[in-house]
């Protein structure tokens, strides 16, 4: 599997009727397995990016291709968004089942899928809970296995922590960098947070504002699996320290990160 | 050292709100009590306000000869029927139009024109075209209850949260789909607050239109009692009413409790 953004721009209309330039010849390439994070200020059209690629969202230009596909029926993508959606009717096992049933999956396997997945994001006795029910990181757990239940292509999130506390946040990235080295799922990762985009991802696309578009890729070659001592080792640090000088070129579209 | 010690007290008491369960059945108890009271030293002279008492004898009285359960049967069927269509209709009418720009495009106006209209002065029209028997009345009532619905499930359709579609959408939901297994739970809430408001409606409507055309109901009943100055009768359709209501209510608390347990 690839998945190939080539060359995507997207206008929006202004209400005075001049076009507004959210993205601007948007090129990258995902590789199998591979996890991608996207960093960049609030309004640099990063969520309007993921959008386009989850096809909730069309482009003004330029396409989304998956190519190298093994199988011809398992969804391109699924989405874990900003303020989570989940479906406040259903409960945790239902909310996670909820796109197996769009797939006509059986309602045994469906059952079993969700009992590997509630274990693997450690929602065990919470299955019948309603989403009001549940924790800030519960809710997460329960957002990010109902993404991950429909086995996309590639895993779509979207600033999925930001409303979290800063203790909680910690717990979800080594979770999800947890989840993402045992499952092997290909991830594209939108945050403005730069220590969670080096922390979790193999590269770090840095975009710039104003029309969006890409000011540079930075590998990330931490070992894995990631721990949480390593946002003090003198790599990491290095990593940040070069993705923060890449985001000074233009002071005036980043400001301090949380 | 302690001259100027002050404790910081709580200034909010005032607003704490006990509640008083007994107090409720005490006021209802007082004020049947003052009627029973009013009715026994003949105060008011029976044929205005006959005594509570009064009223439930002769209440019994139709409950063991069964005349009672004849209005309370023709009543309750007409506004069965009349509820199920109308809020069916509604339903399915505020789903399209919240849904379908198209559809409320062209619905919107005509709802618009005939809202405002008292359904009870379209009854003489409809007994005109559908006779003077069950058809006119059920479809007075259907009309009555079609409304709050229809704009109750229209704002409840308009109101679900984009983010919920697209969430369905992203998991492979169709536009069927989104309809069947987003909004229409997401619009749950607004149509039972639809169905409580037709519930009322109905029950004003069956009244009436017994009142006007009917030799069965309780609407019937209270009038013929009128006329024929038998007052405890008439109080007892009255209380009939009464506890129409206060069932039907609870019967749709229960059903959107049942319904949507996962409501806060």
């Amino acid at each position: 599997m690839r998945a190939v953004v080539n060359n995507i721009s997207k206008s929006f209309k202004n209400p005075d009727g001049t076009l507004f330039n959210a993205l601007q010849s948007i090129s990258l390439t995902i590789s199998e397995g591979e996890f991608v994070a996207v960093v960049g200020r609030s309004g640099c059209g990063k969520s309007t990016l993921l959008n386009i690629v989850a096809g909730l969202l069309p482009a003004t230009e330029g396409q989304v291709v998956f190519e190298d596909l093994a199988s011809e029926d398992r969804p391109l993508t699924s989405v874990v968004f900003q303020d989570l959606a989940l479906f406040p009717w259903r409960s945790v096992k239902k909310n996670i089942t909820y796109g197996l049933e769009e797939q006509k999956v059986s309602s045994g396997k469906q059952d079993q899928r969700a009992e590997e997945l509630i274990q693997l994001v450690g929602l065990e006795g919470f299955e019948e809970h309603y989403p009001h029910q549940l924790s800030g990181g519960m809710k997460q757990r329960t957002a990010i296995a109902r993404a991950l239940a429909v086995n996309p292509e590639l895993l779509l999130m979207d600033e999925p922590f930001s409303a979290l506390d800063a203790q909680i946040r910690m717990d979800m990235q080594i979770e999800l960098s947890r989840i993402y080295e045992t499952t092997g799922q290909s991830f594209l990762y939108i945050t403005h947070y730069i220590p969670e985009a080096v922390f979790l991802a193999d590269r770090v696309v840095v975009m710039g504002g104003r029309p969006g578009r890409i000011q540079s890729i930075v590998s990330i070659d931490l070992p894995r699996p990631r721990e949480e001592k390593i946002k003090v080792s003198p790599e990491f640090v290095a990593y940040l320290d070069r993705i923060w000088s890449e985001v000074r070129g233009k002071p005036q579209e980043f400001g301090a990160d949380p | 050292m302690t001259l100027n010690r002050r404790v910081v007290k709580d200034k909010t008491g005032f607003l704490i709100r006990h509640p008083n369960s007994y107090v409720s059945w005490i006021s209802v108890i007082v004020v049947l009590g003052l009627w029973e009271t009013v009715g026994r030293l003949g105060l008011v002279p029976p044929l205005f306000l006959p005594s509570f008492s009064a009223v439930l004898a002769s209440g019994y009285e139709m409950v063991v000869n069964g005349e009672i359960f004849a209005h309370l049967s023709a009543s309750l069927w007409r506004i069965g029927w009349g509820f199920f269509l109308g809020a069916g209709l509604g339903i399915l009418t505020g789903i399209g139009v919240g849904y379908f720009q198209l559809a409320d495009d062209a619905v919107r106006p005509l709802v618009a024109a005939t809202y405002p209209i008292p359904k009870i002065a379209i009854l003489p029209l409809l007994i005109l075209w559908l006779g003077i028997g069950e058809g006119s009345k059920v479809v007075v009532i259907m009309l009555g209850v079609f409304f709050p619905v229809v704009i109750n499930v229209r704002a409840g359709v308009r109101n679900v949260d984009p983010l919920l579609i697209k969430a369905a959408i992203s998991l492979g939901s169709g536009p069927f789909n989104v309809i069947r297994k987003v909004i229409l739970p997401m619009t749950l809430p607004m149509i039972f607050a639809g169905l409580k408001l037709g519930v009322g409606i109905a029950l004003l409507l069956v009244v009436t239109a017994e009142m006007i055309a009917a030799d069965k109901g309780i609407g019937f009943l209270i009038l013929s009692s009128a006329d024929l100055m038998q007052t405890t009768r008439l109080l007892f359709g009255i209380m009939v009413l009464s506890g129409l209501g206060i069932s039907f209510a609870w019967i749709l608390d229960r059903l959107e409790r049942i319904l949507l347990p996962w409501r806060e």
